[in-house]
């Protein structure tokens, strides 16, 4: 088979996926959860219940508000204690239900069952409903809400979906875990949305250094109509979605528009097999596969079943990590990953991974001068100029940025990762992006 | 206390420093060629020249910029190792110390050091010597292989320099060109470096072998090196097919001469040459172009210094016209 990647640049990266073939161990209740009311892109969704309220596994705890928002369920049963602020692993203080766990019960109608089950809605309405009030967000770390991205403009079309199974970061295995161990439920979830997409074009995109999943998976789509997989180089960026419309289609997003502008809408694994059980099993969005990986003397590696809402040290403890020795923890892979301001910060429904990096790792290396090798410009998968967006900057410049298309960049790292220098390039092009956008 | 920062969080293991060990490792061959040919004053003449230039950056940023001390990027080293391959082994000392200074401290360090300068340092030495001190800047002691510790100087003339009297005299007496045509080195002796020339450039294979490493290390891309020597041969060759003139020989214009060890180590250089891969085959394309032109056409039997150092002039400019195509955007 013909391996697929993207024409720009990227990166050969050291995987360091130590915990590709560990099974997905169950995480268990906290005694505490810590439910963000925002843990997507667009407005915090709105609080329905009060302190004292005995809430189950499912019972909806804040509704969707305004146009880009999602449903926030609870992920345990028990009572909210408290409805207040604590800081996120990106350090703003945000709104979160605390609530007291006791033993597990779920919401009239949730389908706990492991059973497949393949009979598929015919009404694509009835099913954009399910996945509405599931409050399924894309689970790749964007947090878009899913409904949104597959509700199609009555004035474009599509023609593929785009299932992305790269997890090109590394140390992540979530996705890889979750392919191992539901294979047949991502397929069908990929026939739902198909459904409702009105096409017969789904594209499994998994990368060649996951064997098991390809063959698994591979398998699968032998008896489902319209889903097909294809394997892709492993490289970095290959699961940024702009890069894999590239590999699978050979089409490039224009600059400033969507996938949608090409005929595509992708969707991670993760949300895709969300997306099975919102609509087969009614079960709404509260769990998901989190990864612990990272420095080896610091922590065992494995991939775990968490609630939405558990803070990520009681995660740490089940993963035997040293947490006084860590040096960053970051939510999400060490290239794009955020590192987290603290230990407690609880984990949502974009965290596919904690990272735990030591303290000698964490620091940032010495800066010194650009030695002009042009690595930066060679590896950007945009095709960007990493090198001249900084030195800009550097002199408080800002005409030139729109023209160098700072705002086309998509923060994934190559260009600061592979830099001689040390020259944090991430951070000027970020800063560009914004001084960019300021000038539309 | 948890570290916070932006993404990325891990880095490649590539530093300025490791990528200018990586460029001195893969000038090592021809290093040892150097000595193997020309003896102890090779030695010399490279001791001197990488001693100068980094004592002479240490003191700039010292006492002068009163800045951090730079000489740890090893970027001195290079321009004082390339600046030594630059000269005849019979280069007296105190003039070598002027090539260290005109290099650093004025071509880099007065335009404010490494990633600054518009011309490659070392070029600038050489070209200050070869234009102050033509005498000795154009004596080719003869190579004794393995005779260390000779030090008796016995010229002889280099590949381009006899090519160069072929074509004057070929018109006037067809006899004189005969006579020198015997001098020629055959293609074994200028791939292993037994030949007049500067010290660095004589052998094409050790040459090479330094390129296979910057290659296969990522140092450089295959861009500058392939499209430079490229040109240069194409149209070398084209004009000894129509003229039959054996000072167009191509292959023993490629293998003489400065040719490999500026395309392969100076046009490369990260500074001075354009950042994106479409700048970067204009530019050496360019220097294909004027080191034909001037080997050629001018009174100079050798044109690869002068040809680089007038394309790294154009660096800026053909940088503003040579922007990579940005991601879903049309190509122009």
């Amino acid at each position: 088979m013909c391996k697929k990647t993207f024409s720009f640049g990227g990166l050969h990266l050291n995987k360091h996926k130590i915990s590709a073939l560990s099974p997905i161990q169950d995480a268990g209740v906290p005694p505490f959860v810590y439910i963000p009311i925002k843990q997507h892109i667009g407005s915090p969704a709105q609080i329905i219940v009060k302190q004292g309220d005995k809430v189950k596994i499912g019972t909806l705890l804040a509704q969707a508000y305004g146009t880009i928002s999602a449903n926030i369920h609870s992920s345990v049963a028990g009572e909210i204690k408290k409805i207040e602020e604590v800081q996120s692993e990106s350090g703003y203080f945000e709104q979160v239900i605390t609530i007291q766990t006791t033993a597990d019960d779920y919401e009239a109608g949730i389908d706990t069952s492991t059973q497949i089950s393949n009979d598929i809605p015919q009404n694509s309405a009835e099913i954009i409903e399910l996945i509405k009030a599931a409050g399924i967000v894309g689970m790749g770390g964007a947090g878009f809400p899913t409904p949104i991205k597959t509700s199609i403009p009555a004035n474009k079309s599509v023609q593929y979906l785009i299932i992305n199974g790269i997890e090109c970061e590394p140390y992540l295995t979530a996705d890889g875990a979750l392919m191992l161990e539901k294979p047949e439920e991502i397929v069908i979830g990929a026939k739902i949305l198909n459904k409702i997409l009105g096409i017969q074009n789904a594209i499994i995109a998994i990368d060649e250094n996951k064997p098991l999943a390809i063959e698994k998976i591979t398998q699968i789509t032998k008896r489902y109509v319209g889903v097909n997989v294809t394997v892709c180089k492993s490289k970095y960026p290959q699961g940024g979605e702009r890069q894999l419309i590239n590999d699978v289609t050979g089409r490039e997003v224009p600059s400033g528009k969507l996938p949608i502008d090409v005929g595509c809408v992708v969707q991670n694994v993760g949300t895709v097999f969300a997306v099975y059980e919102a609509v087969m099993k009614h079960k709404p969005l509260y769990e998901r596969i989190v990864t612990v990986s990272g420095d080896t003397n610091l922590t065992t590696a494995g991939n775990y079943r968490v609630r939405v809402g558990t803070p990520a040290d009681y995660l740490l403890n089940l993963a035997h990590t040293k947490q006084s020795q860590i040096g960053k923890l970051l939510f999400g892979g060490p290239m794009m990953g955020i590192s987290s301001v603290s230990l407690q910060a609880p984990i949502n429904k974009t965290t596919g991974g904690l990272i735990v990096i030591g303290t000698q790792d964490s620091l940032r290396a010495e800066e010194s001068g650009c030695i002009r090798c042009g690595k930066c410009a060679e590896v950007c998968p945009m095709g960007l100029m990493p090198f001249a967006i900084a030195s800009n900057l550097r002199r408080n410049n800002t005409a030139p940025l729109k023209a160098l298309h700072a705002a086309d960049c998509i923060g994934c790292g190559c260009c600061a990762y592979i830099c001689p220098a040390k020259i944090p390039l991430v951070d000027y092009c970020k800063l560009g992006k914004y001084e960019a956008n300021k000038q539309k | 206390m948890l570290k916070i920062s932006s993404s990325p969080h891990i880095n490649a293991p590539i530093t300025t420093q490791s990528l200018m060990r990586d460029v001195l490792i893969a000038l090592t061959p021809a290093m040892i060629v150097s000595m193997l040919m020309f003896g102890i004053n090779a030695l010399r003449v490279l001791l001197t020249s990488v001693a100068a230039c980094l004592a002479i950056e240490y003191l700039i940023t010292r006492y002068l910029l009163k800045t951090k001390n730079t000489t740890c990027d090893l970027s001195a080293a290079i321009t004082g190792v390339l600046l030594a391959f630059n000269l005849p082994s019979s280069m007296p000392t105190w003039m070598i110390l002027i090539g260290a200074f005109v290099a650093i401290g004025i071509a880099k360090m007065a335009f404010g050091g490494l990633g600054k300068n518009i011309f490659n340092p070392a070029l600038a030495g050489r070209v200050f010597l070869f234009i102050s001190f033509p005498a000795q800047m154009t004596q080719w002691p003869k190579p004794d292989f393995l005779n260390f510790l000779n030090t008796d100087i016995v010229t002889s003339a280099t590949t381009l320099g006899i090519l160069k009297q072929i074509d004057v005299s070929s018109s006037a007496s067809i006899k004189a060109s005969q006579v020198s045509l015997t001098e020629l080195p055959n293609y074994w002796q200028m791939l292993i470096g037994d030949t007049g020339g500067c010290i660095g450039e004589v052998s094409a294979l050790a040459l090479l072998i330094g390129l296979c490493y910057m290659l296969l290390r990522r140092v450089i891309t295959w861009h500058i090196p392939f499209y430079y020597i490229a040109t240069f041969f194409i149209l070398t060759a084209i004009t000894w097919f129509n003229t039959d003139n054996v000072h167009f020989e191509p292959i023993t214009n490629l293998l003489s001469g400065g040719l490999l060890l500026g395309a392969i180590f100076m046009a490369t250089d990260y500074v001075t040459s354009p950042m994106t891969k479409q700048g970067q085959i204009i530019f050496a394309v360019g220097c294909g172009i004027l080191t034909y032109v001037i080997r050629f056409y001018s009174s100079y039997p050798e044109g690869v210094s002068f040809a680089i150092l007038i394309m790294n002039a154009f660096v800026p400019l053909i940088d503003k016209f040579t922007p990579q195509r940005v991601y879903g955007t049309k190509r122009k």
